[in-house]
């Protein structure tokens, strides 16, 4: 079986490659309909959008894409035989996982005391699925690196920090999206 | 057969098949009582008509299952099954279990009492003593091929049948859990009744196919494991929040239509890998093997799930166009192709490649069973498209132009005529693969059957 090969090649494992494309389908999907219903009534998503704290959700941006970085260097650390500094770099992108996390949580309370929840408008349905979900999945992703930190195999790295840059990816789709777009 | 206790699916398999034309003819009763709505109202009602129809489908599929684990798990764990007694014990609880709900529905014996009596949601119409006696059941059998596993080679095939029977079991416990609140026993209910079909019946299903394909392709077990993997990963990934693509109507909040439209529309992925697992398997393996019409049972089973599951479940999984075609023949087109497709193709395609090694017979009568294959596959078919066609014309009168049920239901009768001719294309063939496997050419090559079918 020759055509195995190609997926060999793959850094970390093929399964995590499933659930990556898997999550781009499912976040993909989201932002389209996002988008498709926005047609049906700018005026009420951009309205809508005002109430977003967007330069909260940029710092976030900062805090979310460091972890990426560190979790690669993590990668180069434990392959220059660091291991120690390795699983520190790894544990370092975990704890700015949970800063995003916390700003993600003053950013939910600040909407809920204003009053605004998913039915308020079809913006905030997506804003809090699409937001929502994606913290869940940064949740996720600290739960993974600490997990990689621990069992610190090249091969496991690989897998933390690809399903780590999914995650990364997906906000930077979901910032400009949500947040920016007039 | 390598096994003894292999012997135990040949019982299972028998009480399947019985059930299985069973059900067929219940499917033309009802079937009939569209085209002549009076026949039988007095005698069996409808709704007791279309219950035995539902219920020994789910019931002749599980004992399918069951079977099959009881005739795959000695070879992939290499060693005996823990206990045969056990296994008759289970299988015989099942048939009393059956023959209660049967019995309790045909004279309503017990009406409202809460152990005996009919119980009246959909697919869980058992009487509480049979639910408990289908839990004991399950128990039963899970003990069994767990303590088989356990101490034998453990498998990705073994692991994920062994997986996917245990969800099946577990989540089947909710249907003792029915809340006052109709939003919410719906909500429950639908636990039960997706995440069977589109959750862990399709680990069941993958296992099954896997250990199919490395029968009778001969395609390494490496291979075939990456694919099991992957199938499962997506079926998973996919299926289980798909569940909200029943949540879009029933009380539950509107976030809902979307998790369930995006997720749902993912479905379609594992079905579309389980086809192209079976066609990619079939065109590498260098194994010839004799028994062509379980393999045409395979492809089949993977083809017809893919079309009847993933694109008739697609075409009305969106809730933009669900809103619309709810609960019209469109459903009824798409529950018939994605049942018969995904498990009963599968379950008819291991009958087919272990009957014979169970009974000790070269693979026989091929010829028959595979002409069964296309008269119940066209008739299935045939039956789809016409109901696909009552349902659009169906939605356009009823739910764009307003009209009532009845009126509309008297336009579209020429279409439940031609549903019948096809329910009778598809009896016919199922009498002919009832005959192909039961009553073999009397023509023994090998006492070994395991040589031969190799």
């Amino acid at each position: 079986m020759n055509d195995a090969s190609v997926f060999d090649e793959l850094p970390g494992d093929l399964m995590i490659w499933v659930l990556i494309v898997s999550e781009l389908l499912v976040f993909g999907a989201g932002l389209a309909a996002f988008l498709a219903v926005r047609i049906t009534d700018p005026a009420g998503f951009a309205t809508a959008q005002d109430a977003l704290h967007r330069s909260g959700a940029g710092l976030n941006t900062v805090v979310l894409i460091t972890p990426g970085a560190l979790a690669a260097w993590a990668l180069r650390l434990h392959e220059g035989a660091r291991r120690g500094a390795a699983r520190l770099a790894l544990v370092a992108a975990a704890l700015l996982g949970v800063v995003f996390l916390a700003v993600k949580s003053a950013e939910y309370a600040g909407k809920a005391a204003d009053g605004i929840a998913w039915d308020t408008h079809p913006f905030f349905t997506f804003y809090y699925l699409l937001t929502g979900f994606h913290a869940a999945h940064v949740l996720a992703g600290v739960i993974v690196l600490l997990l990689v930190a621990w069992q610190d195999e090249a091969r496991n790295i690989e897998a933390g920090a690809a399903f780590w840059h999914m995650v990364d990816l997906v906000w930077v789709l979901l910032f400009p999206v949500i947040y920016l777009l007039r | 057969m390598k096994y003894e206790t292999q012997k135990i699916a040949l019982a299972y398999f028998s009480v399947a098949l019985g059930l299985f034309l069973i059900q067929i003819i219940g499917g033309l009763l009802v079937g009939w009582v569209y085209v002549s709505p009076n026949f039988l109202s007095e005698l069996v009602p409808f709704s007791t008509l279309r219950m035995l129809h539902t219920n020994s489908l789910i019931v002749w599929l599980l004992l399918g299952f069951f079977g099959a684990a009881y005739f795959l798990i000695p070879e992939e764990a290499e060693r005996e099954i823990h206990s045969t007694r056990l296994a008759y014990l289970q299988l015989i609880i099942l048939v009393i279990g059956t023959l209660g709900v049967v019995v309790t529905y045909l004279f309503n014996l017990f009406e409202g009492h809460w152990l005996l009596g009919k119980e009246g949601r959909e697919f869980i119409e058992q009487p509480v003593w049979v639910k408990i006696g289908i839990v004991v059941a399950a128990l039963i059998f899970l003990y069994n091929v767990t303590m088989t596993v356990l101490a034998g080679r453990k498998t990705a095939i073994s692991n994920i049948l062994l997986l996917g029977l245990w969800g099946l079991a577990l989540l089947f416990l909710f249907a003792f859990y029915n809340p006052d609140n109709l939003a919410l026993d719906k909500q429950y209910w639908w636990y039960i009744v997706h995440l069977w079909v589109e959750g862990v019946w399709e680990l069941i299903m993958a296992s099954i196919l896997a250990f199919l394909m490395l029968k009778l392709t001969g395609v390494d077990r490496e291979v075939v494991e990456k694919w099991l993997y992957v199938i499962v990963a997506a079926a998973l990934f996919s299926g289980i929040l798909g569940t909200g693509h029943h949540y879009f109507w029933i009380g539950t909040p509107g976030y809902w239509q979307w998790i369930g439209s995006i997720f749902s529309s993912l479905e379609v992925i594992p079905f579309f890998a389980m086809m192209a697992f079976a066609f990619v398997m079939v065109w590498k393996g260098r194994r010839d093997h004799p028994n062509k019409a379980a393999l045409l049972w395979s492809l089949g089973c993977t083809t017809l799930a893919f079309f009847g599951a993933g694109v008739w479940g697609f075409l009305h999984t969106l809730h933009g166009v669900n809103y619309y075609t709810h609960g019209t023949q469109i459903t009824a087109a798409h529950g018939h192709l994605a049942f018969y497709g995904a498990y009963v193709c599968l379950n008819i395609a291991i009958f087919t490649y272990a009957l014979p090694i169970l009974r000790g017979r070269d693979p026989y009568n091929q010829v028959l069973n595979m002409a069964a294959f296309w008269l119940m596959s066209g008739g299935m078919v045939f039956m789809t498209f016409t109901l696909t066609f009552a349902g659009t014309i169906q939605t356009h009168l009823q739910r764009v132009m307003g009209e009532y049920y009845m009126d509309v239901q008297d336009q579209i009768a020429i279409f439940y005529w031609m549903r019948f001719g096809a329910g009778v294309v598809v009896l016919l063939g199922v009498l002919l693969l009832l005959y192909s496997l039961a009553f073999p050419r009397r023509e023994i090559i090998s006492a070994d059957a395991s040589v031969a079918a190799e």
